[in-house]
């Protein structure tokens, strides 16, 4: 029983992952990209994949790892979301400039730049504090409010991004995954007490 | 009956409404009547292309780009604009050449020119248009498709003297 449980939950996070990229893979779109737009655009869709492991990695909702094993893994898994979205937007800047400049300086006509772009503030602030969170002395309490609230905004922007694209992406299997991040950030922040004093 | 009640959220409504009056007053020159010209959309530069070559199709068409160009005020039909076109399409990038076209409108001031099927680029489905023939003052426009499905588009331009 406990098996099958665990068998389950990692076959949902394996499709969840996995069939939005099959999915886009797939997609007549790709015919008529270059290389480096369609490497971009999949390293988005990554970056959103391993946006829904990152809270069930810390909060160990991932049978048979250790609490030490998953804390690593959201370390490194945290790094790669950064690259990939650093991929994302250097992909999409070499593919046509004058757009990525016009996202990145909030001036774009498309309503889905700004949420892509000030997730990707979000996510090299976490990045970034996380780095240096020793040699700036964050304590566990500081760290967690800025870690969770950084959070927030990337979870939100990347899937409001993420669903007003129309892209390579497949609109089921992209709007599953969406709902599952949302999901499972809202449930890991529930479930650690992020906001509560500790007693 | 209509009870006005004043409370912030009115009171916030009402001077954003009166701002926003006051500034686009401030910003565009007064214009007692008429037509009002098209400003440029963000964007709608991008990946342009100077003295695009006017062509009877870009490519192997199958898509319809269409228009009007109309004189600011009295909204007279411009003959004889040149009207350059260009997008991500089936048979190339926005910034490639042979992506980039340009056709006249006619006496009406109409354009049409055929080009192949658009797709969605950066995220949507859109085309560029560009007037910037300097006898009016140069406008960009990029307006983007209802759905990626659609064989044809529109953009409508209405110019001011340069």
């Amino acid at each position: 029983m406990r098996l099958a449980k665990a068998t389950l939950i990692w076959a949902v996070l394996a499709a969840a992952v996995c069939v939005p990229i099959a999915a886009a893979a797939a997609s007549p779109l790709l015919a008529w990209r270059g290389p480096v737009y369609i490497l971009a655009g999949f390293a988005g869709i990554i970056a959103l994949g391993l946006m829904l492991v990152q809270p069930l990695l810390i909060a160990g909702y991932l049978p048979g790892l250790s609490a030490y094993r998953g804390r690593r893994a959201h370390h490194w898994i945290g790094g790669a979301l950064a690259v990939a979205v650093l991929v994302h937007v250097g992909g999409l800047w070499i593919t046509s400039p004058p757009d990525m400049i016009d996202a990145l300086l909030f001036a774009s006509p498309t309503p889905f730049s700004p949420w892509g772009v000030i997730a990707m503030w979000a996510i090299f602030a976490v990045a970034l504090l996380a780095a240096l969170r020793r040699r700036l002395g964050l304590g566990p309490r500081t760290w967690r409010i800025a870690h969770m609230s950084l959070a927030v905004v990337i979870v939100v922007g990347s899937v409001v991004h993420g669903m007003l694209v129309e892209g390579a992406m497949e609109t089921v299997s992209k709007t599953a995954l969406c709902a599952l991040v949302l999901a499972a950030a809202i449930k890991v922040m529930a479930d650690l007490r992020v906001w509560r004093k500790r007693t | 009956m209509a009870n006005f009640v004043l409370n912030r959220r009115n009171l916030l409504a009402a001077g954003g409404s009166v701002l926003a009056a006051g500034v686009s007053g401030l910003l565009l020159p007064a214009r007692a009547q008429g037509l009002v010209p098209t400003p440029s959309m963000s964007g709608g530069s991008n990946n342009y292309l100077k003295g695009a070559p006017t062509v009877d199709r870009i490519g192997k068409g199958g898509f319809w780009m269409s228009g009007t160009v109309r004189r600011a005020g009295d909204g007279a039909p411009l003959a004889g604009q040149r009207i350059q076109i260009w997008a991500h399409t089936t048979e190339g990038q926005e910034h490639e050449p042979h992506s980039h076209g340009a056709t006249l409108t006619d006496k009406n001031g109409a354009f049409r020119l055929e080009m192949p099927q658009i797709i969605p680029i950066f995220g949507q489905p859109h085309g560029h248009l560009a007037y910037d023939s300097g006898e009016f003052k140069t406008v960009f426009l990029r307006p983007v498709m209802r759905s990626a499905k659609e064989t044809s588009l529109e953009a409508h331009f209405v110019l001011q003297p340069a």
